[in-house]
């Protein structure tokens, strides 16, 4: 038992599994999923098909965090990926055309990744801390998806690029299977060649990673550019779920959630370990909950008290001051006052 | 000078730290109107005692007396207070503050509340001018200048928060020669005023040429107090390395039956690093062990750097073997072959998240670069054959590396560094901080890798016994140069130790 | 009398005559007192919470619950006074003293627990939003008279032009920043936490009071910001001032303090709030160009300054080294 407690899955699960318990006491047909048309509904597919984009952008986020740093654009990446592959589909004569959706994804991703390599030039290159270089684009960027969408919400009738977040696939929402490839993706990527090993190791001493000879710069680079196409996936299923973009308030705070996700996972902020199943979990913990409060009739805002209080749970246990102060208070307790503790035992 | 009495007094200090005992019965007295040098190799607890002194650790037990009364220090500000000042290596001052801001700050002057620029302008101005005979801008910020002056500014506050005693903690290491010497007049000039001066410095000529009394520390225990005049630089060294002259066995060091030693595998030439390390030569042939002798900041550490590339340097060339190449990382070294354990485990070693597995084989991996990943039996079998083989304990590959003691967490590096092969190995204090039985081992891994095996090493420790033992020849250092090399029949713990005092020259 | 450290605030102050020229040149009816005036009304509030970022970041540390906290002061004033009929006296003092007190929690914890500020802002700007739609997920509009005739009062300066009572209780807020940050030790201390705290700690000062008094200022400048807001906006509304913080932590860099701590002025973080409300302005004149450039140009602004910063301080760096 106390081993399964030190699984670093073990707190997430719990929690998810506190949550879905809830859910079952409140309302039992939280998990009745029907089938409509060979298509599957219910609360829990609802919670994997709009909780895509925020574990897509969680994952790439678990990698920057896990060298130390944080991405504080993805929420802007993802209205400028969305913006462009709207206006392209808007601009163009046949928006279903394949090959008009096609090029409307390829340009976005890649502007994506130009946007997170530039972050990662910052950070790397120029020696910038990660909030402060990040911020730049955070700042920037929802101009720049404006500017791609002359402040409209574009909207587009393209089935095809549609089916991207709203289609569905042997009756599972279609984004369920972007994110299941980019959580293998980044599975293999990580684990299978040596990049993980690395990210760990520059993340929790980058001047012993040097003298190792990794070379950190370069991960750190490609770590972020990881990041910003993640980003632009998850702006890709936000606007085509909608068939729409909207500059202004596409991935609005995502970032906070992607990193509350990442937290919640048990990748510290401290850099080092990172857990990608944590960080899966994690977001789905964050989609739970706002399915549920939405559920049981609260405001869904409300959410963000919940979340506020995470935030300092988790941090509160993560934080080695916290640790020790309520240690040494609980050995000092055991000394000085023998009686009030077996009162309270 | 006998009969005045002293204005600090530590007696029989004990500190014991989890697992270690760090001082144990240590004197220590400070007298108005002296210098007084505090010296010790590493792990002396020269940094325990001034930590002490300076209210960041309380004593376990002993006395310290100020002026005659015993006092009780709880806190860096508490020793200010009672007029206890240091002034560090690293400047601890605010660098973004105005030099009279530094000298003011927490105590400005001030009416209704509100700060008197204007007055603390010119009192700085004075105090600067008056005492230090330093006419500087006070208003300009304290980083733009030098780290000389900065030390002054530092001294400055001190003497104004009215200090009785001032510790100078290595205050000469960052400086050039006319800095040191502006340093050391303002110092005899603060000496004649009857300032009481603790003065910490690993460089000998510094020590005989400012100091009165030299107290010595030697693993946490007390070695001695002595006149600085009438103790001679050898003896000096001896009983801070804890080995009598004339108690040092010489046995002849023979390198007959050596093959390949003469080829050499890396050469370098006038090699150097501006205020780092003064240009030096040095060859190290194959299979050769070359040790590097000297004391603590001698500049051995800076030396091994730059063979690895962990440091840029600024003058002179690095020549491997016939090919001729150069290095400018450490990711190049380790191409040609370079590997390097630095002295901080720590910090410059271990990656403390991961696990003795990661931790072995991090580097070959790096080498292989991202995508020939070493398979994950592979890895098993590395770490193993290596736990086994050094001994590593636990022997649980997956164990994480920070939970590890010092000695299995340098045997890890070590075996890290070893699967690659290398060609030159630089091992910086590799036996500091491990029990003899580790030490034993390391030793004896250097030479039978260098016999058997044809790796040459460069072995840097401040233990006189393990490079004489260990090395086929020795590099001397002292104050940031090359001085020496002894060779074969010359090596011996006594010439060793001579070399390293150096002769009667007063300053280098 | 020009030094090298008033280097970045100098660029700021001819950024914002560079701007308002050029708008003068380009437009007619902008070079009047009154456009540069109504620069002052439409960001009093911006101006008063970027003051108690300054004091934050100059210290090392940030603070992004301000924003939130703004829309919570409206939001509880607005409740108040509207569904509780209390009055203006109690309730303006009262949200003051939450804002305060909010931020006091989160410096505490930052100091106590070791915990990142940004980490603990992100919370408290979860929480503050969220606790606005506790109180209503809707806007309460204010119909007080105190409040009515706060919004309303034109003060008249000669000339026929005017400022609202919001530009006095900024221009109040600048005065008192601009003293504290300099005649005060508390000030000082700011700036020595910033420039190290290890020094700071060992040269004697108060390090944890100092930490812990930047957040609650910083609380309190965005309660009081909050007040102002209301009396602009005369409503309560959780939505109010989404995404500020941004704007403020902007106007502070543009203004020349260092994101790093330890440099900066509050008269910078007034130029670089005149700045983004130039930048306004010029795009509302052009009429052709759309309110997104505002952004675009602050990013730009940003990163021009954030490079500066970075070649600024390396090269003070390698002269220490």
């Amino acid at each position: 038992m106390a081993r399964l407690m030190k699984h670093h899955l073990f707190w997430p699960l719990t929690m998810l599994a506190g949550l879905l318990l809830f859910n079952l006491c409140y309302s039992p047909d939280f998990f009745s999923i029907q089938i409509r048309n060979g298509h599957l509904y219910g609360s829990l597919i609802d919670i994997l098909n709009f909780g895509a984009p925020l574990i897509v952008v969680a994952i790439g986020m678990t990698l920057v965090i896990a060298t130390k740093g944080v991405d504080l654009s993805v929420g802007s990446i993802v209205a400028i990926t969305g913006a462009l592959a709207c206006m392209t589909l808007s601009k163009s004569s046949d928006q279903n055309g394949f090959a008009v959706v096609l090029l409307a994804i390829v340009i976005s991703l890649v502007l994506a990744i130009v946007l997170g390599l530039w972050n990662g030039l910052l950070v790397s290159l120029g020696g910038i801390q990660p909030i402060i270089a990040t911020l730049i684009l955070m700042v920037a960027g929802r101009g720049i998806a404006q500017l791609i969408t002359s402040g409209q919400i574009i909207t587009v009738s393209s089935p095809r690029y549609n089916y991207i977040g709203a289609g569905s696939l042997l009756g599972l929402p279609f984004s369920v299977f972007i994110v299941l490839a980019i959580f293998i993706t980044a599975l293999l990527l990580t684990r299978k060649s040596a990049l993980g090993l690395f990210i760990e190791s520059v993340g929790t001493n980058s001047e012993a990673s040097r003298l190792a000879g990794i070379r950190s710069r370069a991960i750190l680079i490609s770590v972020y550019a990881f990041c910003g196409i993640c980003a632009g996936i998850a702006g890709l299923i936000l606007s085509s779920n909608v068939s729409s973009a909207d500059g202004n308030n596409a991935g609005l705070w995502v970032e906070l959630d992607a990193i509350l996700a990442v937290v919640i996972g048990g990748t510290s902020m401290n850099g080092g370990r990172f857990y990608l199943s944590g960080t899966l979990i994690g977001a789905l913990i964050i989609q739970t909950l706002t399915t549920t409060i939405y559920m049981i009739g609260v405001p869904p805002e409300i959410t963000l008290v919940v979340k506020a209080f995470v935030v300092l749970v988790v941090c509160l246990i993560q934080s080695e001051a916290f640790r020790k102060k309520i240690f040494e208070r609980r050995k000092y307790r055991k000394y000085s006052d023998k009686a009030e503790v077996t009162r309270h035992a | 000078m006998e009969e005045q009495r002293p204005i600090l007094q530590m007696t029989d200090i004990h500190k014991q730290f989890p697992g270690v005992k760090a001082l144990s019965n240590v004197q220590f007295r400070l007298f108005p109107g002296e210098v007084h040098a505090l010296m010790g190799e590493n792990g002396a607890g020269k940094s325990t005692l001034i930590k002490v002194l300076t209210g960041v650790y309380a004593n376990d037990q002993g006395t310290v007396e100020l002026e005659g009364r015993t006092i009780s220090l709880q806190s860096p500000q508490n020793a200010v207070e009672l007029g206890i000042s240091t002034v560090y290596q690293e400047v601890n001052l605010c660098p973004n503050l105005s030099v009279a801001e530094n000298i003011f700050i927490g105590r400005e002057p001030r009416r209704y509340g509100r700060i008197l620029w204007k007055e603390i302008n010119r009192r700085a101005s004075q105090l600067l001018k008056e005492r230090l005979q330093l006419q500087i801008d006070v208003t300009k910020p304290l980083h733009s200048y030098s780290v000389a002056i900065q030390q002054l500014i530092a001294i400055a506050r001190a003497l104004d928060v009215s200090a009785k005693v001032l510790i100078l903690d290595e205050p000469t290491s960052s400086l050039d020669q006319n800095e040191v010497k502006q340093l050391f007049q303002i110092m005899n000039q603060l000496k004649n005023e009857g300032l009481a001066i603790l003065f910490v410095t690993h460089f000998l000529d510094q020590v005989y040429e400012m100091s009165d009394r030299i107290t010595i520390l030697r693993n946490g225990e007390f070695v001695g107090e002595y006149l600085a005049k009438d103790l001679p630089r050898i003896d000096l060294v001896s009983k801070m390395i804890g080995k009598e002259l004339h108690m040092l066995e010489d046995i002849p060091k023979t390198t007959e039956g050596r093959i390949g030693m003469d080829e050499v595998l890396i050469q370098a030439t006038a090699l150097g690093r501006q205020g780092v390390i003064a240009p030096f030569s040095l060859q190290i042939g194959k299979g050769e062990v070359v040790g590097l002798a000297g004391l603590l900041g001698s500049g051995r550490t800076e030396l091994a750097r730059l063979f690895f590339g962990a440091d840029r340097t600024d003058q002179g060339e690095l020549k491997l073997g016939d090919v001729g190449g150069t290095v400018q990382s450490p990711k190049q070294a380790i191409n040609q072959g370079i590997a390097f354990c630095s002295e901080n485990r720590k910090t410059e070693g271990i990656i403390e998240n991961l696990t003795i597995r990661e931790n072995i084989i991090l580097a070959l991996q790096a080498n292989r670069g991202l995508f020939r990943t070493i398979p994950r039996k592979k890895q098993d079998e590395i770490a193993e054959e290596y736990i086994k083989k050094l001994n590593i304990k636990p022997s649980n590959p997956e164990h994480l590396v920070k939970n590890l003691s010092g000695g299995n967490q340098q045997k890890v590096i070590l075996a890290r560094w070893l699967i690659m092969q290398p060609k030159l190995l630089i091992l910086d204090e590799p036996t500091r901080g491990i029990d003899v039985g580790t030490k034993a081992e390391i030793q004896k891994l250097v030479i039978s890798l260098s016999r058997e095996q044809q790796m040459s090493f460069l072995f840097i420790s401040s233990e006189l016994e393990e490079v004489v033992r260990v090395s086929d020849r020795i590099a001397i250092l002292r104050d940031r140069k090359k001085i020496q090399e002894m060779n074969g029949q010359e090596i011996s713990q006594h010439n060793v130790l001579q070399a390293i005092a150096g002769g009667n020259s007063t300053h280098g | 009398m020009l030094k090298k450290q008033y280097l970045p605030i100098i660029v700021t102050v001819a950024l914002f005559m560079v701007m308002f020229v050029a708008g003068a040149f380009r437009y007619t009816g902008f070079f009047s007192l009154q456009v540069l005036l109504n620069l002052l009304i439409d960001n009093a509030f911006l101006l008063i919470v970027a003051i108690g970022m300054t004091f934050v970041i100059i210290s090392g540390g940030i603070d992004l619950s301000v924003g939130s906290m703004i829309a919570l002061t409206t939001m509880v004033s607005a409740s108040l006074i509207q569904n509780v009929g209390w009055s203006p006296w109690v309730v303006i003092p009262l949200v003051l003293m939450i804002g305060a007190t909010f931020g006091c929690a989160m410096g505490a914890l930052i100091h106590y627990f070791n915990i990142q500020p940004f980490i603990v802002t992100l919370a408290g700007m979860f929480l503050a939003r969220g606790l606005c739609y506790v109180i209503s997920i809707n806007t309460i509009t204010i119909n007080n008279t105190f409040y009515m005739s706060m919004a309303q009062t034109k003060i008249h300066l000669p000339g026929g032009n005017f400022i609202s009572i919001s530009v006095l209780i900024a221009l109040v807020a600048v005065a008192i920043g601009i003293y504290v940050a300099h005649y005060t030790r508390f000030g000082r201390n700011v700036y020595a936490l910033g420039g190290s705290e290890q020094s700071a700690v060992l040269m004697g000062l108060p390090v944890a009071r100092t930490k812990i008094l930047v957040y609650t200022l910083s609380g309190f400048c965005s309660a009081l910001s909050g007040v102002v807001f209301t009396f602009y906006m005369l409503s309560g509304y959780g939505l109010h001032a989404n995404g500020l913080e941004l704007d403020a932590i902007a106007a502070v860099v543009i203004g020349g303090t260092l994101l790093t701590g330890g440099v900066g002025y509050i008269a910078g973080t007034f130029f670089g709030v005149m700045i983004q409300g130039v930048i306004q302005t010029i795009i509302s004149f052009e009429g052709t160009l759309s309110s997104w450039w505002t952004k675009i140009v602050i990013g730009l602004l940003l990163f021009s300054f954030i490079v500066f910063q970075r070649i600024f301080t390396t090269r003070r760096s390698s002269r220490r080294g």
